[in-house]
């Protein structure tokens, strides 16, 4: 009997969040059995791929004991980059009236590096002139919405919305397989491949082995002849191009954007990856994790919403979640002590 | 039922954890006024039972008494009501806050709502005094040493009125004086009826302040003696349940042909190294003694350089060097198992196979994939090598003991197969047995033609393992000796050969 209750509350405290979100889908179920479909799935994995994506640069961040603020802005200025150069020629208000049509690749890759530079920027001032990553990270999310707000200002925009974009840019966002009734949007195995690349980053390579042993001790990573400077400042490029994919897909999915995009996004990535058992003190944490932390809140707004449950209460729900799956899931580091 | 000559008994006290019987039928009897070492292999279940006694874990069974009567010990605050206090092996202070302030931390003495800070200031002074310590009751901690922070860590156990005061390894880090001070300090609570329970892996230490000893294998006790009747030799073989012969593996080692120059090393800090000449010889064992604050650590820290150098050079093998980061020295085949294990050697979240492979990635590394399967038997290979024992390789290092950590900080640096290993006390807070097996290794890369430079605060270790030693006092270079030959007055000498 009591070895029992031990092995139970072992298996809950090694897989807390994985029996949250399986919970979760019960409750919700029980509630309204329609919601167990396949649509229900596809449209909680297509609203939640951006996130994803989002969540997995910022963990990239956390495991290294770092934080990343800028991410929300950044997804903001790629958005707004990306859509303006991907307009239809015939659209009306156009960001550049004489832009010529760009191959769909430039705004794409322009999108990409500019989350890059910005990270890059992030990586420098924190290894170089070691300001610590909240207030470095703190200061370029105020810069870029900053820069971003003058861009899209610029005349003739003067920070109307960004809108006409290209099919062969939106579809990115919007379009999926067909296989015969079922649809497969494009998006979904976008973050799903990005999923795998950060995968096999964070377990296969160099660069995701000195990620874990900075954030697990950088002194010792130091000693170890880590260089710490050169790997945090790819993390928080890599971290930014990956906030610069999304945004490129929110504008993508959205069919437009404006400065605002993004806006708190940073907090929402967090939360999923703490949520998914990453350490905010850094040298913990899985992609499989991030993943279900981001399907937790996925599932919380999708099948709250599908049950009818009002958006005021939905926002306690998940602030409960957050404090509640992590308060279980670090039982497993305080047990063992 | 009560002998009244015990101050404190623990009957009977035994407790399981998950897979361990951590003590089993252990009884403690402590005399007033006496100081009672407890002494045993990490592990054995020292530090047990004291947080059993001291309200921090609850014994399965058995019972502690104090003068005879019951106490009941649900946490840390009854035992300090009861009489009972700790000195920590490391010390947590609130740096930012003052003396009075810590010692007084959670009760306050009040004047209606708010704090009589006069009253405390005047407690605190009467108590210093009472204590024969030197110390302003408004001085910031922050601003002290250890061993002034440990005086305090004491005046607080002695102002709960503590009649027993457990200290876990107090001298670990202090120096020479401290130490003696302590010794003062412990003699003066002796001599108020107090009774210290005195934890220390140091036998000169034990043997010439405890009144008492009692020894502890396994979760068991193994029995109690008079200091009087032991012997060094003869408490090592209690710990380690036989004989030892041999404190110090034979070594077979041959010192051969330069392979470091240092030259005029000097730091760029006043009170560090200054003017540092010495050479290294492949497969040699070079000891480097002296006391805390004789910038030991700092001068290997700067052949590593992990630390700053202003002026000075390093040959290796007659070839100039310049080290400005450890990647640079590893480059050169350098290893340095750093001093500070927790701070500076082990990643504690990664498991046992990260922490061993950390500092050679680069070699299983192509195009930045890692090979796994060359990992898996590099670590395999040196764990096994060097006997870790660890339940498997994707074990979290932090679950080791401190030996076993040690040893994967060692296979760590072997594995970068470096011919030079700069070693800062390596066997500290390591118990006797993991010891000797540390000592067999070092032993076993010297006769393989490694140069070993081993910093170490133990006289008897310096003897034992070094061809030579080096002695340094206050950043300065006092004298090298040879190890055969050497003693340990010599050696202190050396050590306390101020410069003013």
């Amino acid at each position: 009997m009591n070895v029992n209750v031990k092995k139970i509350n072992s298996f809950l405290a090694e897989n807390a969040i994985y029996v949250v979100l399986v919970l979760l889908v019960i409750g919700i179920s029980l509630s309204n059995p329609d919601f167990l479909s396949l649509s229900t799935l596809t449209n909680i994995l297509h609203q939640n791929s951006t996130k994803a994506i989002i969540a997995l640069g910022a963990a990239f961040v956390l495991i290294t004991g770092g934080v990343d603020l800028s991410a929300g802005r950044v997804v903001g200025l790629a958005a707004v980059i990306s859509a303006s150069m991907v307009q239809m020629s015939d659209y009306p208000q156009k960001f550049f009236p004489h832009l010529n049509e760009l191959p769909v690749f430039v705004p794409i890759l322009l999108a990409i590096l500019a989350g890059l530079v910005v990270g890059l920027i992030n990586g420098l001032v924190i290894s170089k002139l070691h300001v610590p990553p909240f207030i470095t990270t703190l200061g370029t999310m105020v810069i870029v919405l900053g820069v971003n707000s003058l861009y899209f200002d610029m005349p003739p925009n003067n920070s109307q919305p960004i809108g006409g974009l290209r099919s062969d840019f939106t579809k990115w966002g919007s379009g999926s397989f067909q296989i015969g009734s079922f649809s497969l949007p494009y998006l979904v195995l976008i973050a799903i491949a990005v999923a795998v690349i950060c995968w096999v980053i964070f377990n296969k390579t160099r660069l995701g082995k000195n990620m874990y042993a900075i954030g697990g001790n950088v002194q010792a990573a130091h000693v170890s002849g880590i260089n710490v400077s050169r790997n945090l400042l790819w993390i928080y490029g890599i971290a930014g191009a990956l906030y610069g994919l999304a945004g490129m897909l929110e504008a993508a999915k959205s069919g437009g954007a404006s400065s605002a995009y993004g806006n708190m996004y940073e907090l929402d990535a967090i939360a999923a990856c703490v949520v998914g058992g990453v350490s905010t003190t850094g040298g913990i944490g899985t992609v499989p994790g991030v993943m279900a932390g981001v399907l937790i809140f996925g599932v919380i707004n999708y099948g709250l919403t599908f049950i009818g449950v009002g958006p005021y209460y939905q926002l306690i729900i998940k602030g409960l979640i957050i404090v509640a799956a992590v308060s279980i899931d670090i039982r497993k580091y305080l047990a063992k002590k | 039922m009560t002998e009244p000559q015990y101050l404190l008994e623990m009957d009977g006290v035994s407790k399981e954890f998950p897979g361990v019987k951590a003590l089993n039928d252990v009884t403690l009897q402590v005399r007033t006024g006496t100081v009672h070492a407890l002494m045993g292999e990490n592990g054995a279940g020292k530090s047990t039972l004291m947080k059993c006694l001291f309200g921090i874990y609850a014994p399965d069974a058995g019972e502690i008494r104090m003068n005879g009567r019951k106490l009941h010990l649900p946490d840390s605050r009854s035992a300090l009501n009861g009489g009972i206090a700790m000195i920590h092996q490391e010390l947590h202070p609130v740096p930012r806050r003052s003396v009075m302030e810590n010692i007084w931390l959670g009760r306050f003495p009040m004047r209606g709502p708010f704090v009589d800070h006069g009253r405390m200031f005047r407690d605190t002074e009467k108590l210093f005094e009472d204590l024969n310590m030197d110390l302003k009751p408004d001085t910031i901690i922050g601003n002290l040493s250890v061993s002034q922070i440990q005086m305090i860590e004491i005046a607080k156990a002695v102002s709960y009125n503590a009649k027993v005061i457990i200290m876990d390894e107090p001298t670990s880090s202090l120096t020479g004086n401290e130490v003696e001070h302590l010794f003062r300090i412990i003699g003066d609570l002796k001599k108020r009826g107090v009774a210290i329970i005195y934890i220390s892996h140091k036998m000169e230490e034990i043997l010439r302040i405890s009144d008492d000893v009692t020894i502890m294998r396994d979760g068991r006790k193994i029995g109690t003696w008079p200091a009087s009747e032991l012997t060094t030799d003869l408490i090592i073989s209690r710990m380690v349940g036989r004989d030892l012969t041999q404190r110090y593996p034979n070594r077979e080692n041959v010192p051969g042909e330069v392979v470091l120059r240092v030259e005029g090393f000097t730091s760029p800090f006043p009170k560090s190294f200054k003017d540092v000449s010495f050479e290294l010889r492949r497969g040699e064992i070079l000891g480097v003694g002296g006391l805390v604050g004789a910038q030991r650590t700092e001068l290997i820290e700067a052949l590593f350089g992990l630390r700053s150098v202003a002026s000075g050079s390093m040959l290796l093998n007659g070839m100039p060097v310049k080290i400005r980061r450890p990647v640079d020295a590893i480059r050169h085949k350098m290893a340095l198992l750093t001093e500070e294990r927790r701070v500076t050697g082990i990643i504690p979240v990664l498991s046992v196979l990260e922490n061993t492979v950390i500092a050679n990635q680069k070699s299983y590394a192509r195009y930045g994939f890692l090979n796994e399967a060359r990992r898996r038997e590099d670590t395999e290979r040196h764990v096994g090598r060097l006997s870790v024992k660890t339940p498997s390789m994707k074990t979290l290092i932090r679950y080791l003991s401190g030996g076993n950590q040690q040893k994967v900080l060692l296979a760590r640096w072997l594995l970068t197969q470096p011919d030079i290993l700069l070693l800062d006390e390596p066997t500290r807070g390591i118990d006797v047995g993991a010891k000797y097996e540390i000592y067999s290794i070092i032993a076993d890369l010297a006769a393989s033609g490694k140069s070993i430079i081993m910093i170490s605060s133990e006289m008897p270790e310096l003897l034992g393992m070094s061809d030579r030693i080096m002695v340094m006092c206050e950043g300065r270079l006092t004298g090298i000796v040879d190890g055969k030959t050497a003693t340990e007055e010599q050696i202190m000498r050396l050590a306390a050969q101020h410069s003013a």
